[in-house]
Formats: structure tokens, C-alpha cells, sequence
């Protein structure tokens, strides 16, 4: 069996809703209520959770925020000579970030440079107020001073293991799956 | 799908899949171009070289701008005011460049395939902004984004190109990537303009009317007269070309009716096409310039993640 993967499903589909629907409340909570909250989801498993937050929200609020999406390839600190460039996602904002109360949401948090290089990414999109930071997964191993402020569920990992939430053919969380 | 080319120098070498990649990157390269910060800092600590052996406006610029956008350090070197007017040879003036280290030369020359001459000579990335009567990529690119835009595709289309093919770089260009992506070309213009054996680029069809070109075509794509290129046996004057070849409100109506009208530029106005065209509704040629410092983004960004990979 040596160097074959091993996969353990850590979070179900039931699970993801339960954990997608408390982050809902405790976003709602912290920013007492919607007023100028927007969701920004980073490409592509943070746009589709974004969505399926602000869905939730709007069950709870009966109001609907604008949810936006943001690809962070043209941002990335890794550029590195030997590896071919990879293809740019899309960027869709079509509001204004200009005093918003900003979530940028993601699936699993890891080293903290995609979030260092949204957060970038933002900043040339206008200033707003607060940038909030939420995760379905954090899985530790930081390599920069950065937390989330709404995660549904901390996973400790070794370096060795990987995080991965699957979506299906609708962009639907399915599961949350670690490799090792 | 990676690109792996370290320079783009013809549309030719390149697989339909690396195509489809550059125009891709190129779709989503629009939104910094849209914003109020237009800028990124992807090519940050890059240095670009324009050198431009023939005039341009349009492709210098929108490629310094593509550059200057993706945080790239951009410098323009012109032949009036280069050592070239002093005699010094391509080689040479490339070993210099070379020496003060830059990442991708971009570059204009009148010799078709200088390019190949100059890539070899240099390890940085060596991007074709036109080269003699052979390829200008970033013209092609821009084209298909522009074709893609409107009809959400490539393959199937029929697409005439009417004028001098001949001297045409633009037109071969295009001939390679719209064929690959499986498009259909029909080429009309004077015979003196059409090179022998051109239908063997591929899904060609050489037309002896202008008419037999345009009919039901989606996409027309007319080509200056390069009268600096030509001398003056091609042709007897621009008055009898603009007759037989020349676009107007008339014979647009011989292509389909939503079919887009498109020209490299610049454009003699009133010679290859009527000014009533130009400005007209079907008339795509702005929304061409605005594409291509989306494609130039897209190539200069590719280049430099393809360098060193063999």
C-alpha cells in the first residue's frame, strides 16, 4: 500500500451546511446586520462558498448582499522563472468596495499568501472600510501574520497531508476530503 | 495547459491549445484595464525593450501599455534616434541590449524573420510586433478576441479578408490562427496583390471577386494598401482599387447581416474602406485596438513564465 494516498472525508455535506450556517450568523452578529456588507469569494472554491453564504444570509436577513468574485494568479508571490505561468481566472466585482464591510471568503486557509495576495488585489479595487476574513477549513501552518475571523472548522494537518473541498458539477460543496 | 514557448514569434508555431490559452488569459486581463487602479504587479522588477525598426502607433503603444500595466519597466527605442541609423547591425545592437539585461524584447523589423535570427542570438523572450511581409501575432490574437467576442466562437465561421494579401502580415497572421481554431478564410483582392500558393495555409479559398468573398461571410477583414511596401506597377491608382476592393455601404450588405467589419489600421479612409463603414454600426475596429492591450498583457505575461522551460 506504500504511496498510495489516503482519503479521509472530514466534513460532510451536512456538515458544510451546518458550518456555512453558523459562519452566516456569527458574520451577521459581528457586522449587526447587513448594511454595507459584501462578499468577495477567491477563485474558484472561495467564489462558489461566497455564494452559497450570501444564500444563507439571505435566508436568516431575507435581503440579499452583492457577492463578487476574485481571481489572485496576477497577485501571487511565487512567480518563479521555471514554472510556466497559469491561466488568469476571472475577477468579478461589479460594485463598488468604496467604505464597504468586506468578507473575503476561502476555502482552506493554509500558508496565508492567497489571502496576503487578495488582500492586494482588493486594495486596487477601492478602499473599504473593513476587509473580514472568512474559511470553511483552516488547517494551520501560517507563514504569515494573518487569521480568520469566521472558520467552520479547524483541521490540525501535517505538511505532508492536503485539504481538499470538493465541489460537484452545480459548484456545490459536496464534502471536505484530507489526503495523506 | 501550459505555455511553454519562451518567445512568440508566429502564430505558426503555436498549437490550437496555446492559442486558446493567450486568448483566455487575454478575456480576463480586461478587467485591470477596467478599473480605476490599471495596474498589477505580476511583471514587477521586469524589463521590456520595445525596439521598433519600422513606425508604429498603435502596437508600440499598446504594447507599453500592456507592459506598464502588468508593472513591467517599459523603454521604446525608435530607429531615428537608435545606432542603427549609424550603421550598427541587428546583432549588434541586440548583443547591447542584451548587456544591460532585459526580460523580453519586443520587436518591429521590415525583414520577415529576423525574429528567429534575433532569438537565437539571445536568451531573453523575443515577442514578433511584425515582421516583413511574414507574422504580426499580436494582430492575430487580437482579431480572434474580437471574432470570439461577438460570436462566442471561432470554429465555422466565415471569414473574408479582402486586399493586398501579399505584403500582408497581418493577413498571414491570421490565416494561421483562425484556420487552426477552424475557421474558413476567403481571400479577394488585385492578382498582383495574392501570393501563389496561399491555399495551402490551410482552409483557404483564393476568390476572384470581391463579391464571391464577402457573400454571407460572419467576419470582414479589409487590409490596408501598404503603399510604402509596394511600388507603383500593383496596381494602375487607388481610385480603380477602391472600385474592384474597396468596402462600402453597397457590398458590406453581401455579408451576412450581423456580420462584423474589421481593419488592422491604419486606414486609408475612402480607399479600402468608405468612411460610412469605418464609422459604422458593424464596424469593430476601436473595440480591435481596445483588445489588444488585453492580448499584449496576455503574451508578455506568458513569455515570462515560459522562459527556461525547454
Amino acid at each position: 500500500m506504500a504511496g498510495e494516498t489516503i482519503k479521509t472525508v472530514i466534513l460532510d455535506n451536512s456538515g458544510i451546511r451546518r458550518a456555512l450556517t453558523r459562519i452566516s450568523h456569527e458574520l451577521l452578529e459581528k457586522n449587526k446586520g447587513l448594511s454595507d456588507v459584501v462578499l468577495v469569494g477567491i477563485q474558484s472554491g472561495g467564489a462558489y462558498l461566497a455564494r452559497e453564504i450570501s444564500l444563507c444570509m439571505e435566508i436568516i436577513e431575507g435581503e440579499r448582499v452583492p457577492v463578487g468574485s476574485i481571481d489572485i494568479t496576477l497577485y501571487r508571490d511565487d512567480f518563479k522563472q521555471q514554472a510556466p505561468h497559469k491561466s488568469v481566472g476571472k475577477t468579478d466585482i461589479s460594485f463598488s468596495l468604496e467604505g464597504k464591510r468586506v468578507v473575503l471568503v476561502d476555502d482552506v486557509l493554509f500558508t496565508g499568501r492567497t489571502i496576503r495576495a487578495a488582500l492586494d488585489a482588493l486594495m486596487d479595487h477601492g478602499r473599504p472600510c473593513c476587509i473580514q476574513l472568512a474559511v470553511l477549513i483552516d488547517r494551520g501552518h501560517r507563514e504569515l501574520p494573518i487569521r480568520a475571523d469566521f472558520v467552520g472548522r479547524n483541521v490540525p494537518t501535517s505538511l505532508k497531508e492536503n485539504v481538499e473541498v470538493i465541489f460537484d458539477d452545480q459548484q456545490q460543496p459536496v464534502e471536505v476530503v484530507l489526503e495523506k | 495547459m501550459e505555455f511553454k514557448h519562451k518567445d512568440i514569434i508566429a502564430l505558426r508555431d503555436l498549437g490550437k491549445e496555446e492559442i486558446e490559452l493567450l486568448i483566455s488569459t487575454a478575456e480576463n486581463m480586461r478587467e485591470v484595464n477596467s478599473r480605476d487602479i490599471k495596474k498589477v504587479p505580476t511583471l514587477r522588477g521586469k524589463t521590456i525593450i520595445n525596439l521598433f525598426y519600422e513606425s508604429s502607433t498603435r502596437t508600440r503603444t499598446s504594447f507599453e501599455i500592456a507592459g506598464k500595466r502588468l508593472s513591467a519597466d517599459t523603454v521604446n527605442i525608435a530607429p531615428s534616434n537608435s545606432s542603427a541609423t549609424k550603421g550598427e547591425t541587428l546583432a549588434d545592437t541586440a548583443m547591447n541590449l542584451l548587456a544591460m539585461k532585459p526580460d523580453i524584447i519586443v520587436m518591429r523589423h521590415a525583414v520577415s524573420g529576423s525574429h528567429y535570427f534575433l532569438s537565437k542570438k539571445v536568451g531573453c523572450s523575443i515577442i514578433n510586433a511584425g515582421d516583413g511581409a511574414h507574422e504580426h501575432p499580436s494582430q492575430g490574437l487580437l482579431d480572434m478576441l474580437t471574432i470570439k467576442d461577438k460570436f462566442g466562437r471561432l470554429d465555422g465561421l466565415k471569414v473574408a479578408m479582402v486586399g493586398d494579401i501579399t505584403h500582408s502580415r497581418v493577413a498571414r497572421s491570421d490565416i494561421q490562427g483562425l484556420t487552426k481554431m477552424g475557421s474558413s478564410i476567403y481571400l479577394a483582392g488585385p492578382p498582383t496583390m495574392m501570393p501563389p500558393g496561399v491555399e495551402r495555409l490551410g482552409n483557404v479559398t483564393v476568390c476572384n471577386t470581391m463579391k464571391e468573398a464577402i457573400q454571407d461571410a460572419d467576419v470582414v477583414i479589409m487590409l490596408r494598401i501598404q503603399q510604402e511596401r509596394q511600388g507603383k506597377t500593383l496596381m494602375p491608382n487607388t481610385r480603380e482599387y477602391s472600385r474592384y476592393f474597396g468596402l462600402n455601404p453597397e457590398n458590406v450588405k453581401w455579408a451576412k447581416p450581423d456580420a462584423m467589419v474589421m481593419h488592422p489600421g491604419p486606414i486609408n479612409r475612402g480607399v479600402e474602406m468608405s468612411s460610412y463603414v469605418v464609422d459604422g454600426n458593424q464596424s469593430h475596429i476601436l473595440k480591435q485596438v481596445e483588445n489588444g492591450v488585453a492580448v499584449r498583457m496576455s503574451m508578455l505575461y506568458h513569455v515570462c513564465g515560459g522562459g527556461n522551460v525547454e
